[in-house]
C-alpha cells in the first residue's frame, strides 16, 4: 500500500465510523437529525478521500455525473410529498442497487481492457475467482433491486401492477431465471477476462431484472412495508458485494450496516403481520383461511353522524386515535391534528395507536403525523397503547380495517389468527370511518364493526374530521 | 486486502448493524429507511473510481451513469431523511 492509499483508507475508516454514529443518533427523535448529518459527514469524508485516489485520473466525467446526480436528487427530495415518501424510498432505493451493479460491470470490463502483461491480466482464473463471483453476485442483487423497487414504485404511486400481477407458471419462471443467473454467474467465473465474462455479466442483470419484476408483481398493497424494507437490505448487500469486488473496506462496512438494518425491518414487518417471509413473497395468504362472510353485520351495524359524534366526544376524557392508509389516502393528516387539538382545549387527553405495518412502509403513520404537527411522544405503538383501550372513552378508527379486527385473538382458523392487533374493542366506544364495510387486504369480514359498542360512520376520512371537528365545536 | 480480510469486516459489521438497529424506536422505522438508503449508495466511491479513468472509455462512461444513480441515491435519501426528521418534535419540550 502506497501513502496516499493509507491515508485514504484512514478516511474511509472514519467514514465507517461516522455511519455507525450517525444510525445511533436515529435511536431517538432528540438526536436523530444530527445523526443524519453525521451520516451525510460520513458520506462526504468517503468521496473527497476517493477524489484524491491516483487511480483518478480525468474529472470531467466525475463533475458531470456528480452535478446530475446531486441536482435530480436534491430536486425530488425537495418536491416530493410526505404522502408520497414510500415509493419516494423505493425508488432512491432502486437507484442505489443499480449504481453498485453498473460499478461492478464497470470493473470487470476495464479488467477484460487492460492492456497485455498488466497485473489483472497475469492473474489466474482461481486467483480471479472471488472477485468474479462478487461481481455475478453484485449484478444479481443490484439488477434485481432496481427492478423490484421500480415495480414497488409502481405499485405505490399506482401507475402498473396496482392489483397483484401473476403469470401462468409465475413461480416455475422465477425458478427458471434463478437457474440461469446461476448458470452464467458460473460461467462468468470461468471466463472473468474475456468478451464471454462480460456477456455473462449483461445476461445475469437482464435475467436478474426480469427476476425483480416477478418477485414483486404478485404482491399486494399492505405488504409493500415487508417489500420495502427487503429491498432497503437488497440495497445494503448490493453495496457490500460490490466492496469485495473493488476490495473497498467502506462500501464493504456501510453495505453491511445497511443490510442488517433492513433485515431487521423485515422481521419486525413479518412479525406485526405474523405471517413468514416466505408467505408473503409467495403470497400463500387467506386463500385457504375462511372468514366470516358478510352475513354477520345483518341489521347489527349502527350507523352514526359526525353531530352523534360531536355529542360524544363532549363526555370523553380520554380518546384515542387509530390511523391506518386510508389516513394517507385522504390526506387527512393535519384535519386530524386540529380535531385533536381542539379536544385536548375540552380537557381530554389525546394519543394515537400505531400499528407497525399501517400505511406501505415502517414508520409510514408517524411520518405523515409528525408532517401534521403530532407530538411523536404520543405516537404509541401496539404494547404501549393496547392497556390503555379499557380505561379508554372513545376510539376513533380512520383507514385502519385488518389491524384492529378482532378475529385475529379470537378466531384461530382466520387467516389473520395471531396477528398482533390493537385491542380498539375493549373501549368503552369505538367509532370507526370507512366509505364502505368492504372487507380490508385479508379479504375477511370485520367482526368490529357490527360490536354492540361501535359506531360507523360513512365517509372519507377527512371530510368526516372536519364535520367532527364543526359538530364538537357547535356542542 | 484479500477476501477473508472483507469478509471479517462484512460480518463484524452486520452485527454492529443489528445491535444499533434493534434500539430505534418505530416512530423512526421511515427516516431510519431512507438514512440507511442513502448510506446505500456508497457506491458513489466506486462510481468515481471507474468514472475518473484516464481516458473515456465505455467503462468510464458506465462509471459516470453509476455516479448519476448514487448522487441522485445519496444527496436524495440525505435530504429527504433530513426533511422529515424536522418535523419530528416534542411541542411541550421546546
Amino acid at each position: 500500500m502506497n501513502t496516499p492509499e493509507i491515508w485514504i483508507n484512514l478516511a474511509y475508516l472514519v467514514a465507517g465510523v461516522l455511519f455507525i454514529f450517525g444510525l445511533k443518533g436515529l435511536t431517538h427523535p432528540k438526536t436523530a437529525r444530527r445523526g443524519n448529518l453525521l451520516g451525510a459527514t460520513g458520506m462526504l469524508v468517503a468521496v473527497v478521500a476517493t477524489l484524491c485516489h491516483t487511480q483518478v485520473l480525468s474529472y470531467t466525467l466525475i463533475i458531470v455525473g456528480m452535478v446530475i446526480g446531486a441536482g435530480v436528487g436534491a430536486f425530488l427530495a425537495r418536491w416530493v410529498q410526505m404522502t408520497a415518501m414510500p415509493q419516494m424510498v423505493a425508488l432512491f432505493n432502486g437507484l442505489g442497487g443499480a449504481a453498485s451493479a453498473l460499478v461492478a460491470g464497470a470493473e470487470l470490463l476495464r479488467d477484460s481492457m487492460a492492456p497485455e502483461g498488466s497485473a489483472v491480466q497475469s492473474l489466474t482464473v482461481a486467483d480471479l475467482a472471488p472477485k468474479s463471483i462478487a461481481i455475478g453476485v453484485s449484478g444479481l442483487i443490484g439488477a434485481l433491486t432496481l427492478t423490484g423497487s421500480f415495480i414497488a414504485f409502481s405499485k405505490l404511486q399506482e401507475i402498473w401492477f396496482k392489483k397483484p400481477f401473476k403469470l401462468k407458471f409465475h413461480y416455475v419462471i422465477n425458478l427458471g431465471l434463478t437457474l440461469v443467473v446461476i448458470l452464467l454467474g458460473i460461467a462468468l467465473a470461468m471466463n472473468p477476462l474475456g468478451g464471454v465474462g462480460n456477456l455473462c455479466f449483461w445476461g445475469i442483470i437482464i435475467a436478474a431484472g426480469a427476476l425483480g419484476v416477478l418477485l414483486v408483481a404478485p404482491i399486494g398493497g399492505a405488504d409493500m412495508p415487508v417489500v420495502i424494507a427487503l429491498l432497503n437490505s437488497y440495497s445494503g448487500l448490493a453495496a457490500a458485494a460490490t466492496g469485495f469486488v473493488l476490495q473497498n473496506s467502506v462500501l464493504i462496512i456501510s453495505g453491511s450496516l445497511v443490510g442488517a438494518s433492513g433485515v431487521i425491518l423485515t422481521t419486525i414487518m413479518c412479525k406485526a403481520m405474523n405471517r413468514s417471509l416466505f408467505n408473503v413473497l409467495f403470497g400463500v395468504m387467506a386463500a385457504d383461511g375462511e372468514g366470516p362472510s358478510d352475513d354477520i353485520y345483518e341489521g347489527k351495524v349502527k350507523w352514526t353522524s359526525p353531530e352523534e359524534v360531536g355529542i360524544l366526544f363532549e363526555s370523553a376524557q380520554r380518546v384515542v386515535i387509530v390511523p391506518g392508509y386510508g389516513l394517507a389516502v385522504a390526506q387527512a393528516q393535519h384535519a386530524v391534528r386540529e380535531l385533536a387539538q381542539e379536544l385536548k382545549r375540552r380537557g381530554a387527553e389525546v394519543e394515537y395507536g400505531i400499528h407497525p405495518v399501517a400505511g406501505r412502509m415502517p414508520g409510514h403513520m408517524n411520518v405523515l403525523l409528525a408532517e401534521a404537527d403530532v407530538e411523536y411522544d404520543k405516537l404509541k405503538d401496539l404494547d404501549e397503547i393496547n392497556p390503555t383501550f379499557p380505561e379508554t372513552d372513545v376510539v376513533l378508527v380512520i383507514g385502519a380495517n385488518d389491524v384492529v379486527n378482532p378475529l385475529a385473538r379470537t378466531d384461530p382458523q382466520s387467516p389473520i389468527a395471531g396477528m398482533p392487533i390493537l385491542d380498539v374493542d375493549k373501549a368503552r366506544t369505538v367509532v370507526v370511518i370507512k366509505r364502505s364495510l368492504s372487507p380490508g387486504y385479508a379479504g375477511i369480514a370485520n367482526p368490529l364493526f357490527a360490536m354492540d359498542n361501535t359506531l360507523m360512520l360513512k365517509s372519507d376520512g377527512k371530510v368526516a374530521m372536519v364535520d367532527i371537528l364543526a359538530a364538537v365545536r357547535d356542542v | 486486502m484479500d477476501f477473508i480480510t472483507g469478509l471479517t469486516i462484512f460480518v463484524l459489521a452486520v452485527f454492529v448493524g443489528f445491535e444499533i438497529i434493534t434500539k430505534i424506536p418505530p416512530t423512526l422505522h421511515t427516516p431510519l429507511m431512507s438514512g440507511s438508503n442513502a448510506i446505500s449508495g456508497i457506491a458513489v466511491v466506486g462510481a468515481v473510481l471507474a468514472a475518473g479513468a484516464e481516458k473515456t472509455t465505455f467503462a468510464a462512461v458506465l462509471g459516470m451513469l453509476a455516479l448519476v444513480l448514487a448522487m441522485v441515491n445519496v444527496v436524495g435519501g440525505f435530504l429527504v431523511t433530513d426533511r422529515m426528521l424536522h418535523m419530528f418534535r416534542r411541542k411541550d419540550g421546546q
